[in-house]
């Protein structure tokens, strides 16, 4: 809470903020995002749902955390993975490409 | 199902004070340029923290002294000392006007020590709900001397850092400086950041008050900030040239795409990448093609801290074109590139 005006709230991530077409982050722009973020995260053998208004982010052996936002998923990522998400590694740009080919 | 209401913590626009940064490497004169701008009539309602008054020569400007951290200046400005932490001192002061124990103010500078990196000053704004409610970042300041600027840039990480991420660079001293060496520091500057307006003052030259005043956040102002932003592109930063002088590596570029970039994938990459690489990446900022969204969206950040998108009116100079300027230290233009085209326009 804000100590100053009484106000709750935390600070939102600029990825909530105004990109596509005002579409906030509804429950349908929040669905893009996932499926968005699952073409990037396959790489690292995680996914992510749309879940009540947030994320849930999954490993393939059931390890899972909630995540607010876009930009919470990667802390989480590379946790939940146990390695870097690194998009500078050549190797992940590689099959990034390859999944694009 | 009904969703629950996002949380609105986002400041009132307008309401917020806005918090500019001024810093430069020891010596360079940010104390000289300070008390030049609090005379500036333009300015009052400023706040002004420093580290310790000691330091500061505002002797002949002081009224009187409110308490052991609070002096009230002549130009009806307030002078705060940070004893504890940013925050707190920020809040300490935001929380006194609202008493009415210091006049009110609309603006705050902050002076970093010469050896600051204004990064961690800039996160702790920005990503403090608390903060972040009252305050905004505006322009970053910086003071790079003629005499001994060149020497400190190649000499001190700190003092290149520091010119990399701001979006003022005042040379100072100018008068005093030899003409080739000043176009030597020119030079260098426009290579290092490319994307910053460079101000030269001299003992005499008057300073503007658009320093502080005119930024992003300006309505105003925004198109021509955003159009010295995209000069970076033609200014030699549109290839990635490296300058070989001893700036380490840092170094400019202009990331470009011609087809409108789907929002989420750009704001995915652009947060792993700052996730990882987040204090090597000094600055970015430029304008966006978002597909849906008619308006240029507009997005700046200083290393992990990415600002709320605004957006522009109109597209500058009928150029659709995304176009970010990166100013990175340490990390490969080529690799930058070719993961942007791998991850968001692929």
């Amino acid at each position: 809470m804000c100590g100053l005006c009484g106000v709750f709230g935390v600070a939102r991530h600029w990825t909530d903020a105004s990109g596509a077409a005002d579409a906030g982050t509804g429950t349908a722009e929040r669905i893009h995002r996932a499926r968005v973020a699952n073409r990037m995260l396959g790489l690292f053998g995680l996914s992510l749902r749309e879940w009540a208004g947030r994320y849930t982010l999954a490993s393939r052996t059931g390890r899972a955390a909630v995540v607010d936002n876009l930009g919470a998923v990667w802390p989480e990522a590379e946790r939940l993975a146990g390695r870097p998400c690194d998009p500078l590694d050549p190797a992940v740009i590689a099959a990034m490409e390859a999944r694009r080919d | 199902m009904t969703e629950p209401a996002p949380p609105d913590p986002a400041p009132p626009e307008g309401g917020a004070i806005t918090v500019n940064v001024l810093t430069g490497f020891l010596g360079s004169g940010k104390t000289h340029l300070l008390n030049r701008l609090l005379r500036l009539p333009e300015l009052g309602g400023v706040a002004v923290l420093i580290n310790e008054f000691g330091e500061v020569g505002l002797d002949h400007l002081l009224v009187e002294a409110l308490d052991d951290e609070v002096v009230l200046l002549a130009s009806g400005c307030v002078c705060c000392s940070i004893r504890g932490d940013l925050k707190e001192a920020l809040v300490g002061l935001h929380d006194r006007m609202r008493r009415g124990l210091v006049p009110p103010f609309d603006r705050v500078v902050l002076e970093t020590t010469g050896l600051a990196d204004p990064g961690p000053i800039v996160a702790t704004l920005t990503a403090d709900p608390v903060l972040c409610h009252h305050f905004r970042l505006g322009n970053i300041v910086t003071v790079v001397d003629a005499l001994a600027g060149l020497h400190n840039l190649d000499a001190h990480p700190e003092a290149l850092h520091q010119a990399a991420v701001a979006d003022r660079l005042v040379i100072s001293k100018t008068d005093m400086a030899a003409p080739d060496r000043l176009e030597a520091l020119r030079t260098r500057l426009r290579a290092i950041n490319p994307a910053a307006e460079v101000i030269e003052s001299g003992a005499d030259s008057p300073v503007p008050a658009t320093l502080l005043v005119s930024d992003i956040h300006r309505p105003g102002a925004r198109e021509a900030e955003v159009a010295r932003w995209l000069a970076a592109e033609g200014d030699g930063a549109g290839h990635g040239h490296h300058h070989h002088h001893h700036d380490g590596s840092v170094r400019a570029f202009v990331l470009s795409a011609g087809a409108p970039l789907d929002w989420a994938a750009f704001g995915l990459w652009l947060s792993m990448l700052l996730n990882r690489h987040g204090t090597r990446i000094l600055r970015v900022k430029g304008l966006l093609d978002i597909r849906g969204v008619d308006s240029p969206v507009v997005i700046h950040g200083v290393q992990h801290t990415i600002h709320r998108p605004e957006h522009l009116a109109a597209w500058p100079d009928g150029d659709r074109r995304t176009r970010l300027v990166f100013i990175v230290d340490g990390l490969d233009p080529a690799l930058i590139r070719r993961s942007f085209s791998a991850f968001v326009t692929g």
